[in-house]
């Protein structure tokens, strides 16, 4: 049997349109947003030398005896960190426990996740003002936004670990008899409290790098002299202010990375 | 017959009661020394009339400023942020692909990834404020400081997440174009970015979504888009205009975050 030109089998290219077409409009919007923005790559290049003049006026020479006082402000800045953190944490705990859909009934989960959602919203500094007008310039203000800020974060990771455990425990527990405050001790709690503690330690490391910018609107810590610095143009000062805490968050994200790698 | 038993039970792990003892001493005293920074000066005098006037505020934000349709008004400001977090992640994500190679141990071997995976480290602890600031005293304030300091920052994050990519990935592929004689770039082209790219576009979107909440605070230091306005209207203590942007950024937010996942779950 001979095949001829009728019986010949053709594969039919995909159509390209549909491809073609989606990298059309993803090319125009990026190119979009772009001209938008004013955005050129010429500006840069041309400014390129006022950069590197930048950089020397920030890091040359650098100004160590201004060192000490920005370890104070450091200092400060991570206590902040740390009461954040625990106070988002506390609230945390209940919040995604009732936000988990595999523990409670939609009508509980739905409006809380939605006024999860609302909060990690807002950006941290914009908390951060709006508790300075109720507190007072001073770290307090900063403190409370970081405590907002954490909670959502932690509840979202929290809710998410609750919802993918393994069902067999909570089952076991159940055909015992037991009811839900026993189910969350004995089956949900053991499961996710390695990953919520490694969740704390990760909105540490990240509100020690809120904290730092917070000050920036008159929330306290190592932000305020960074803004004070910038506003007298002391740039040695600004450059060692860099250095300084660029050090200390690598230090904290380090430890703290080294303790998660355990915990999990 | 019983001792037998007894004897064959595991024996019960050693308490690690005193481990834990230290541990919560430190974590207390952690807590403690915190708190002992902490300055509350209590509520201010005017608390509770900024407490009403921010619930009237809420009540009636200020509409003129959302139908304002000129330069200074909300859309633009709002369209402004958007276009500034689409071109500070294109950026990012073109930039990140060299770094991520550098530090992907199956491509450039243990001891230069090592350095690759420091400098990624580095470039994502710098926070994106002080980077804005940087560049606006290069480029001057305005959206393009806002896209570079997105642009390096998210370096930091990609780079990680694509080199973890690139180093999971089917070597098999690799071997195959190289056993039929493929040169580096036939390898790269052929084997490695086919095999990346659905990863890689999905980590590109997941990190817009982070960039579009980040362009909305880097307009606080001057960098374009809807931070400046709202720390205007926060300072000025004009909570319908601030009411009205938290709003609609909050809205703005939650689209953008619905229509990344709806595609990011259908790329991988």
């Amino acid at each position: 049997m001979s095949l001829h030109n009728d019986d010949r089998i053709e594969l039919q290219k995909p159509l390209k349109i549909k491809s073609r077409l989606t990298l059309l409009v993803v090319a125009s919007i990026i190119i979009g947003s772009a001209i938008f923005a004013e955005f050129s790559i010429f500006d840069l290049i041309f400014n390129l030398d006022e950069s590197l003049s930048l950089i020397g006026r920030l890091f040359f020479p650098p100004n160590w005896s201004y060192t000490t006082r920005i370890i104070s402000a450091l200092l400060e800045t991570f206590q902040m960190a740390i009461l954040g953190t625990v106070f988002g944490g506390i609230i945390a705990i209940p919040l995604s426990v009732l936000a988990a859909s595999n523990f409670t009934v939609k009508y509980i989960n739905v409006p809380v996740r939605l006024m999860l959602n609302f909060f990690r919203t807002i950006p941290a500094l914009v908390l951060a003002s709006l508790f300075v007008a109720f507190f007072d310039i001073g770290s307090f203000g900063g403190v409370m936004a970081l405590s907002v800020f954490s909670f959502g974060l932690v509840s979202k990771l929290t809710y998410e670990s609750i919802e993918s455990i393994d069902h067999g425990q909570v089952e076991a527990l159940m055909s015992l008899g037991a009811n839900k405050l026993t189910i969350l001790r004995y089956a949900i709690v053991p499961q996710v409290l390695p990953q919520f503690m490694s969740y704390i330690l990760y909105a540490l490391e990240v509100n020690v790098r809120a904290a730092a910018v917070l000050g920036y609107v008159g929330a306290g810590g190592i932000g305020q002299s960074y803004e004070l610095n910038l506003s007298w143009r002391r740039f040695d000062k600004v450059g060692m202010i860099i250095i300084v805490s660029f050090a200390f968050v690598l230090i904290i994200d380090f430890i703290s990375s080294s303790i998660r790698k355990r915990l999990v | 017959m019983a001792e037998n038993i007894l004897k064959e039970l595991p024996i019960k792990p050693a308490s690690n009661f005193i481990k834990r003892t230290i541990i919560g001493i430190i974590v207390i005293a952690l807590f403690i020394w915190a708190l002992d920074g902490l300055n509350y000066k209590g509520l201010m005098d005017t608390a509770q009339g900024t407490f009403l006037a921010m619930i009237r505020g809420i009540l009636n934000p200020d509409m003129d400023y959302l139908t304002n349709y000129t330069i200074d008004g909300l859309p633009y400001a709002i369209l402004e942020t958007i276009a500034i977090a689409i071109s500070g992640t294109f950026v990012s994500g073109i930039l990140a692909i060299p770094f991520a190679l550098l530090a992907s141990e199956n491509i450039v071997g243990k001891r230069i990834s090592r350095i690759g995976k420091i400098i990624i480290t580095m470039i994502r602890t710098f926070p994106e404020i002080i980077l804005a600031l940087i560049f606006i005293s290069v480029v001057g304030p305005g959206a393009p400081a806002g896209i570079l300091a997105l642009g390096i920052h998210s370096i930091g994050m990609l780079g990680k997440l694509f080199s973890e990519s690139i180093e999971s990935m089917d070597i098999g592929v690799k071997e195959a174009v190289e056993s039929c004689g493929g040169n580096n770039s036939e390898i790269l082209f052929r084997a490695v970015i086919p095999q990346v790219a659905p990863e890689f576009l999905s980590y590109t979107l997941f990190r817009f979504e982070i960039n579009m909440r980040a362009a909305s605070t880097l307009g606080l230091v001057g960098a374009g888009g809807i931070g400046a306005p709202l720390i205007f209207a926060i300072r000025n203590r004009n909570w319908e205009r601030t009411s009205l942007i938290v709003f609609v950024l909050i809205i703005t937010v939650s689209i953008i975050d619905i229509i990344s996942s709806r595609i990011r779950k259908k790329l991988v």
